[in-house]
């Protein structure tokens, strides 16, 4: 049975990426109970798959691992990870909270030695890859995965692998018969941090991502870049293993279009811009860099990251969204359609490898939230009065970048922190 | 030049787009787009034509009037509504190309000669006088309308198809003679005229 101690001064934060974890150590931080449920087994959110960030270029492991110091040291803070809220009742200073915890069927005294893992065989793709590469069905979701703790696929339990991973484990750490957990939390106020998942490509049928192996999207690019990731770090097409050196990134795949996501996602310029970089820096001067774009939103302190990419990279910059892709049968190539702004030129270009930068899109639908919220008309969450003491916090909100995120998220934790207060204050 | 054509010069001078969103049906929509060129590289027969509808949004908003007016892009679309399927910001491109068009021919400064003005202009007649499209005096007119002996070369060649439409009842050999009329010629001409008197109005209004 999971312990929660939990009263209506405590905040509870959905949502464990860098926007939920931000917020809930900044509110433990000042002395309050907090509570953090992360539906995936692990926290960290998206920037956990993220190969480096922009505009630093540095690696988001080293933020995540010093928020996870953070939240190891601090006895106020409880991290509750396969939970998911089920119902919200209440009001301001004092909901009552369902929660549902997914059975992980790993104990606490796991310690990581992967034993289990080889010891079953069967495989599944791997989420933390897009789906990429395989893993086992016992399985650490990634190598820095916080906690550092196994999982095994629900999908196995029943079979003969789940037996042999509880044989395999020496510290009895596996237990076969976890059912999971429902649980009610008494709590003043709520953060919510849900963040964002990319939009469906499938769904922009002239691009082919369903049909065209080597059409990927951004989110898929920045696993292939990281030397940790599918292919070892390696830009390779997926439809022969061949080097991508000529690699053409597509803009507002899927963002502002009164067919798809009404809004622009805002940082998938800059992740573009960021992610030419990883074919300069893999290639040299072999590489051969194209983007196609509406216009190259790189806002106040990010033009000077622009300039610095347009020279180092030698990126070329064609200003077009794409009409449609094909792809040549002889080798693979995807070939892009359209007209050149600049000249209203017709094109029929072959690349390598495609990269979508594809939109972000809130990672809850407007239909699912377990609670009323004043959502706007992309879904993400607005700041209402009428929201009472549940406060968005990160993309949830907006599409934001980290920097930006972690800012919101900050005052969110503020605006919870005086909710609570606002009970304390009363019940003295 | 016309003498509508010179008004609307004097009126609106350089404001080009502004005379476009007023006398141009769906003309307000011009100044949505984004010049993303998703529409023209879309468009099936764009790569024969001067100006795709993109290139024309952006020469509007530039004030080249009579580049656009003359042109025979608008012309040429066949309203296949790829663009309009495409645009991201939702423009109804098809509509403002044939839009465009209309003015353009109400002015005087459509191309002459350009196949589908003509077609447009035997379908229009040819509508207006029944309240219907009689089918086989379109169909007629249209093979002749690059003359004679072309016209009997096209027959020729679209003979099986005319034959068919007249096996299935879909097209009557009787229609060459009179052809049947909507219900209430009457009526219907006189919705005809109230539209045209509405229309003229508006134009004449916006004329100065
Ligand atoms: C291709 C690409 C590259 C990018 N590169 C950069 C970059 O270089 N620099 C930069 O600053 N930004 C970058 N970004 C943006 C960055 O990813 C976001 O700013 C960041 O992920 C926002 O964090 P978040 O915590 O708000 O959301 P998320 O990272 O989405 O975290 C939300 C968390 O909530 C969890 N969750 C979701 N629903 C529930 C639920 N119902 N219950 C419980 N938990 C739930 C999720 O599992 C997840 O862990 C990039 C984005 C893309 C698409
Ligand atoms: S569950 Fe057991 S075998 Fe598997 S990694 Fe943990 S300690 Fe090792
Ligand atoms: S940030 Fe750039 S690529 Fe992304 S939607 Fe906005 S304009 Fe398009
Ligand atoms: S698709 Fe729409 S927004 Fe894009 S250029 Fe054409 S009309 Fe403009
Ligand atoms: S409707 Fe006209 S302008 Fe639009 S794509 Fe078809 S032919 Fe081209």
């Amino acid at each position: 049975m999971t312990e929660v101690i939990a009263t209506n001064e405590t905040i509870l934060v959905v949502g464990g990426g860098i926007s939920g974890m931000t917020a809930a150590l900044e509110a433990a931080e000042t002395g309050k109970q907090v509570v953090l449920l992360e539906k995936r087994p692990y926290l960290g959110g998206r920037v956990s798959q993220l190969y480096k960030y922009f505009p630093k270029l540095c690696f988001p492991t080293c933020g995540l691992e010093i928020n996870q110091r953070r939240a190891k040291m601090n006895p106020a803070l409880r991290i509750l990870t396969l939970a998911e809220v089920t119902s919200v009742e209440g009001e301001p200073g004092n909901y009552r909270v369902g929660v549902h915890i997914s059975p992980r069927y790993v104990k606490e005294n796991c310690t990581a030695c992967g034993d289990c893992e080889r010891a079953v065989s069967s495989e599944f793709d791997d989420e933390f890859n897009y789906g990429l590469s395989k893993r086992k069905g016992a399985y650490l979701p990634h190598r820095m995965a916080h906690p550092l703790r196994y999982v095994l696929d629900p999908r196995i339990i029943g079979s003969e692998d789940a037996e042999k991973a509880k044989a395999a484990c020496k510290y009895d750490a596996i237990d076969l018969d976890d059912s999971g957990e429902d649980l009610t939390l008494n709590v003043g106020a709520v953060i919510w941090a849900t963040g964002w998942q990319p939009y469906d490509a499938n769904r922009i049928q002239p691009y082919g991502y369903d049909r065209i192996a080597n059409v990927i999207t951004s989110v898929e690019f920045e696993r292939m870049a990281d030397p940790s990731g599918p292919t070892g770090g390696r830009l390779i097409r997926p439809s022969d293993g061949k080097e991508a050196r000529n690699v053409a990134f597509i803009q507002c795949a899927g963002s502002r279009d009164h067919n798809h996501l009404l809004h622009c996602s805002r940082i998938c310029c800059m992740a573009t811009l960021k992610q030419t970089t990883y074919v300069a820096d893999a290639w040299g001067d072999d590489a051969d860099i194209s983007v196609y774009y509406i216009d190259i939103r790189a806002i106040d302190r990010f033009e000077d990251f622009y300039a610095k990419v347009r020279e180092t990279t030698r990126a070329r910059f064609i200003k077009s969204k794409v009409a449609k892709i094909e792809e040549n049968k002889a080798n693979g190539n995807p070939v892009l359609h359209g007209v050149d702004t600049e000249g209203y030129h017709r094109y029929a270009n072959e690349h390598d490898l495609v990269v979508l930068a594809i939109g972000m899109q809130p990672s809850v639908p407007s239909d699912q939230f377990p609670v009323k919220l004043a959502l706007n008309e992309e879904g993400f969450i607005e700041p209402a009065p009428e929201n009472g003491a549940i406060f968005a916090a990160g993309v949830a909100s907006d599409a934001l970048d980290v920097n930006r995120a972690v800012q919101h998220a900050t005052g969110a934790a503020l605006k919870a922190v005086q909710v609570v207060n606002r009970v304390a204050g009363q019940e003295a | 030049m016309s003498e509508l054509n010179q008004q609307m010069i004097e009126q609106y001078r350089t404001r080009f787009l502004q005379e476009v969103e007023a006398n141009v049906e769906e003309g307000e929509w011009v100044k949505m787009c984004m010049q993303c060129g998703v529409c023209s590289g879309s468009c099936p027969l764009g790569k024969h034509w001067a100006h795709p509808p993109q290139e024309i949004f952006m020469m509007i908003r530039a004030g080249k009037r009579e580049e656009v007016l003359t042109s025979d892009s608008m012309w040429m679309c066949t309203s296949c509504y790829n663009c309009i399927v495409r645009c991201p910001r939702g423009l109804p491109i098809t509509h403002i190309m044939h839009g465009l068009a209309t003015y353009a021919k109400r002015l005087g400064l459509a191309p002459k000669n350009q196949p589908t003005a003509k077609f447009a202009q035997l379908f229009w007649d040819n509508l207006v006088k029944k309240g219907r499209v009689n089918e086989l005096k379109l169909g007629l007119s249209l093979y002749f309308m690059n003359g004679f002996g072309e016209g009997i070369k096209v027959a020729m060649k679209q003979q099986a198809i005319g034959l068919g439409m007249l096996r299935t009842k879909r097209m009557n050999p009787m229609e060459v003679v009179g052809g049947h009329a909507v219900k209430d010629l009457d009526g219907f001409h006189k919705m005809i005229r109230k539209a045209q008197e509405l229309e003229d109005a508006r134009i004449k209004q916006n004329a100065g």
